[in-house]
């Protein structure tokens, strides 16, 4: 027996509380049909007897307390899911919004997913090249990690993002079985076009889900666009044994929603507004990057998030970096300075980098190189710093050396084209080029039997 | 008796309407899928109970049962090399259950029903037994022996022997008689509330160090066996790898790891590390004394918050078998969150941050949990607690950071900028601390002699010089110091980097023992002392630069192996002869 249910008793925000509801279960989705015929979807957070709150994804706008009949659809939000789906665009609730009709679905999963047992995860160890310097030597990305860009408003985030898609090689995939799905959460749509004809340049826009929350898509609709990402990448990776890529942007985007979704539920806030449960929700989609013994295919996550006004303490920013393995850091001087991709390189970091690195998947030589150069570039800041008081002049002469080396790292090292694709080797023999202008007792972090070998001053 | 049924949902809260059947902190089954809660609200209308599992599909009107125990843990052979989540489900046997990913209401055992151990009764027909004596042992892993103890409630005369032989877990080995004549049957197994401490005979001084093999940390900030500490740190300044450094190392006979709110690949890589790594005390490996309790971030946050009682329950246990036990909770910040997360749920008024009023004492509660002890059986054993908390924004002011620091001991803190320079590990020497100098002092002095006691003084004192004088360079310039004070910058940059920082991935280097330790130390200080004489007599401290001898210093980790301690020799003869050419 289907029942309508007429009206609604309270409209807060995106909330709407329905009384005399029989038989709800708990995060199930009900269609609400509109007087003026439009339909509406929204989902079930809250049950209190037969009084239930229902989150309406496309906002309550021209909902009065009589217009709408609301019915329970029996089944909690799921995505269809078929081989089909790759090369489609959808909205932010995983819709088709590209004029080639639905998606027939070979199945249907849950968007939030099952947590991965932890017995069942692989441990990730195959380096993915992108042939971006600081990247491939000093915070490696992994397949199936999740390395999020810490970035901020104006800087060039996007591009990096475009680069390492194009660039990316993955050793055992191809042009059959890598993918990347691409989800925007509040983006301006001159910035998803910029995606869009990127992916096209660069030949894998085939291969591409494109899932669209532009900035002036409904707000809750944003909270589920990275689920169902990643409900789609889960698909394609674990069933289909593909290699996929998931470029999330905007997280910062994503979490005002949900702070806007939490303070209209009359949530007690946490940090600066944001619902207690930030932790938790931002780690129920990150973790979902990963792979799974007896299944080829991986995961790959890089969510793109931009720190307001630059603070890496914001909760954002903060809470990603406890979840993510790693980040990389971009930095507004370097990007004053001209440098492309301006990668800070001190606070970036991959966690996953020391198990996929060096002897059989690099070179042996990768992890003293990578250690020494964040020491030595560490020293280049604190001699930076007293530059800064008593001028450069009256630096000791290890102290110049060392102003005279972060130069040439920022020029050569950091700073690479947009079209620059360098191998791993160019990028590691150009690190010992650049440490090789340090005197040989400065390196302290490098075996004799290493230097012996790489150092040329 | 009415069927309890679901009245509302929030999150991961359910209530029920109109009933009394149901205690404070009583387990439940909710739904039809049998999904495992815990009551913790009673009001004369509802009762609230957190579900440990995801709520998606409840409905109002499904059933509510209660089990009549408070949450419990079943304590038995099986333990030790098991991964569990956070209410003790066994994840290898869920996974050869429902597959890769964890499905809901699985109804697993949390020990081996089937498996067979090989038991030795330890009493007669007539023995009287008290509560937490020794009735059997068996051979739980090559080098763990398991002590099955009376339930501490229960004591009697044993009335009912078995022989010896093999035996599963709920199988009765021996039968009591209490002074009321009521019978009770031992089996290998035994049930304990996880939120209730077991009880010990005496509570002992923490005396004995925990030997990690990590210079800065037994040297200069050591932890007692029983003790507590914290490891607070902001994202990437290497908390979890401090915590796997010595889940690793450390001399303790057993480590329980709680992995609560962390990364998956994290624990996947535990799992991965610690069955390769063979333990160089016993040449077993590791996975023989470790017991994993993994609740990754994306797990019900609900069993986060119960995955730091289970992990201290298990640890009680075996420390009152007579084990030393070593607790790591990897990070207790997640299960402050958990907290705050259903609290907030709950409606309850925040204090500070959002964080429930009860945080402190519930903090209080668990680190009061560890200790060294003479346990009921007679033997001493004890259970360190080691909690990294990851503080907000990397500011230790905020109350997870702060509370815990109230009720720990032991707080390495991690340092940012020293992470950033890749100094790990990334402990910051002037922010940490100890207060056990004092309890382990004449254990130091006993097995390594007064000078271990002197060299690790002279050594901090160096380093508090260093970053005083460090003030001054900042906003001049290193040039204008005289040439000792320009000494004690060197000295302490060859302890820095030759002596604090540690290689993990060195294989000499990650474990380093104590007799070594005092060996580096006293070559430093040596080398410093020499090169004060030879500055008193006005030669620039540049001449000693140049013999090379700091450098060789900050190598002598990797350059001398752990089994040749003799090489230190050389190094003194070497200091001696070069620096008495200069002087001549």
């Amino acid at each position: 027996m289907i029942i309508d249910y007429v009206g609604v008793k309270e409209i807060n925000g995106s909330l709407i509380v329905i009384d005399g509801v029989k038989g709800v279960s708990n995060e199930e989705i009900v269609d609400i049909k509109l007087e003026n015929g439009t339909t509406r979807q929204g989902r079930v957070v809250q049950i209190e007897g037969e009084r239930i709150v229902v989150q309406v994804f496309e906002g309550t706008r021209r909902i009065s307390l009589k217009n709408t009949r609301t019915r329970l659809t029996g089944h909690p939000m799921e995505m269809p899911l078929s081989p089909e789906i790759i090369g489609r665009v959808l909205d932010g609730a995983g819709r088709p919004i590209d004029g080639l009709g639905d998606i027939f679905p070979v199945k249907k999963a849950n968007i939030n997913g099952t947590p991965i047992n932890p017995v069942s995860r692989v441990y990730p160890k195959n380096y993915i090249n992108t042939g971006i310097s600081t990247i491939d030597t000093l915070m490696t990305l992994i397949r199936g990690q999740k390395l999020p860009i810490f970035s901020g408003s104006g800087m060039t985030h996007n591009d990096l993002a475009v680069q390492i898609v194009r660039q990316a090689k993955i050793s055992g995939a191809d042009s059959t079985n890598f993918g990347v799905v691409f989800a925007a959460m509040g983006v301006q749509k001159d910035v998803a076009e910029y995606f869009r004809k990127s992916f096209e340049e660069s030949g894998v826009l085939s291969r591409v889900v494109m899932l669209l929350n532009l900035s002036n898509d409904p707000i809750i609709e944003r909270t589920l666009t990275p689920r169902c990402a990643l409900t789609i990448a889960e698909y394609l990776a674990f069933e289909l044994d593909m290699h996929i890529l998931v470029i999330m942007t905007d997280m910062t985007s994503y979490a005002e929603a949900l702070r806007e979704f939490s303070s209209s539920k009359g949530e007690i806030p946490g940090r600066k507004g944001y619902p207690g449960y930030l932790y938790s929700d931002l780690a129920s989609l990150y973790e979902r990057a990963g792979m799974i013994k007896g299944h080829p295919g991986s995961v790959t996550q890089i969510p793109i998030l931009t720190m307001p006004n630059d603070d890496i303490t914001h909760p954002i920013p903060d809470l990603t970096g406890y979840i993510t393995e790693g980040q990389i850091v971009l930095d507004r001087t370097l990007q004053g300075q001209g440098f492309y991709p301006p990668v800070s390189v001190l606070p970036s970091l991959s966690r996953l980098m020391k198990d996929g690195i060096g002897e059989g998947y690099t070179r042996s030589d990768h992890q003293p190189l990578a250690n020494q150069l964040f020491a030595s570039y560490a020293k280049v800041i604190d001699a930076r710093a007293l530059a800064s008081v008593i001028g450069e002049e009256e630096l000791s002469p290890i102290d110049k050396k060392y102003i005279e080396f972060g130069k040439l790292f920022e020029q050569k090292f950091v700073n690479q084209g947009f079209n620059e694709n360098r191998s791993i080797e160019q990028s590691l023999d150009l690190g010992w080029e650049l440490l090789s202008t340090l005197p040989r007792a400065e390196l302290d972090r490098v075996d004799d039997a290493v230097l012996d070998v790489y150092y040329k001053g | 008796m009415n069927q309890n049924v679901i009245y509302g949902i929030n999150g991961p809260v359910v209530t029920v309407k109109d009933t009394d059947s149901f205690e404070m902190m009583e387990m439940v089954h909710v739904g039809v899928q049998n999904l495992v809660g815990e009551v913790i609200g009673i009001t004369d209308k509802l009762t609230t109970i957190q579900v440990y599992e995801e709520t998606t599909g409840l409905k109002p009107g499904d059933p509510v049962t209660g089990t009549g125990a408070p949450m419990n843990v079943l304590l038995g052979p099986g333990i030790i090399d098991n991964i569990f989540d956070g209410i003790e489900r066994p994840l290898k046997a869920i996974e050869e259950q429902a597959g890769a990913f964890i499905n809901r209401g699985a109804t697993v055992s949390p020990l081996d029903t089937e498996r067979l151990w090989n038991v030795t009764m330890q009493i007669k027909v007539g023995d009287k037994l008290e509560g937490g004596q020794i009735y059997a042992t068996l051979p739980e892993t090559p080098i763990i022996e398991h002590r099955l103890m009376l339930h501490p409630d229960l004591s009697g005369v044993v009335t009912e022997v078995k022989p010896n032989g093999e035996y599963k877990i709920f199988d009765t080995v021996a039968v009591i008689e209490d002074d009321l004549g009521e019978k009770h049957e031992l089996k290998l197994c035994q049930q304990w509330p996880i939120r209730t401490s077991r009880p010990v005979k005496d509570r002992l001084t923490p005396s004995i160090p925990l030997i990690t093999g990590q210079r800065i940390m037994d040297t200069l900030f050591p932890i007692a066996k029983g003790g507590t500490a914290a490891i607070p740190g902001g994202f990437g300044t290497g908390k979890t790898m401090n915590q796997h450094q010595l889940a690793k190392w450390c001399d303790a006979d057993i480590i329980i790891y709680v992995g609560c709110g962390e990364r998956g690949n994290e624990m996947s890589q535990v799992l991965e590390e610690f069955s390769e790594l063979i333990d160089p005390k016993s040449n077993r490996p590791m996975t023989d004394r470790t017991v994993l309790i993994a609740n990754t971030s994306n797990m019900p946050v609900a069993a986060r918050e119960a995955s730091i009682y289970t992990g201290i329950t298990l640890a009680e246990y075996y420390r009152d078998m007579g084990y030393h036990v070593a607790m790591m909770a990897d990070s207790t910040s997640r299960w402050a969150e958990a907290l705050r997360e259903i609290s907030g749920r709950l409606e309850e008024m925040p204090a500070e941050e959002g964080f429930p009023a009860y945080l402190p004492s519930r903090l209080a509660e668990f680190y009061e949990r560890g200790g060294r002890v003479k346990a009921l059986c007679g033997d001493e054993g004890s259970v360190t607690l080691i909690g990294a908390v990851s503080p907000q924004g990397s500011d230790f002011s905020e109350p997870v950071t702060q509370n815990t620091k109230r009720f720990t001991r032991v707080f390495w803190a991690l340092d940012k900028a020293l992470a950033y320079a890749r100094h790990y590990p990334a402990i910051n020497w002037i922010d940490s601390y100890s207060e056990y100098f004092n309890d382990l002092d004449p254990w130091f002095r006993e097995h390594l002699g007064d000078d271990f006691v002197e060299y690790r003084n002279k050594i901090s004192a160096l380093l508090q010089e260093e970053s005083s004088l460090m003030e001054i360079v900042k906003l001049i310039g290193s040039d204008v110091l005289p040439d000792d004070q320009k000494l004690v910058i060197e000295t302490a940059r060859a302890i820095r980097v030759g002596f604090l920082q540690q290689n993990a991935f060195h294989a000499e280097d990650t474990y380093v023992p104590l007799e070594k330790q005092k060996l580096m130390m006293k070559v430093i200080l040596h080398l410093h002392s020499k090169a004060k004489e030879v500055v008193a007599r006005e030669i620039p401290l540049s001449k000693i630069s140049q013999l090379g001898l700091f450098d060789k210093l900050t190598k002598m980790k990797y350059d001398i192996p752990n089994n040749r301690l003799e090489l230190f020799d050389g190094y003194i003869e070497e200091i001696d002869q070069k620096l008495g050419e200069l002087m001549k």
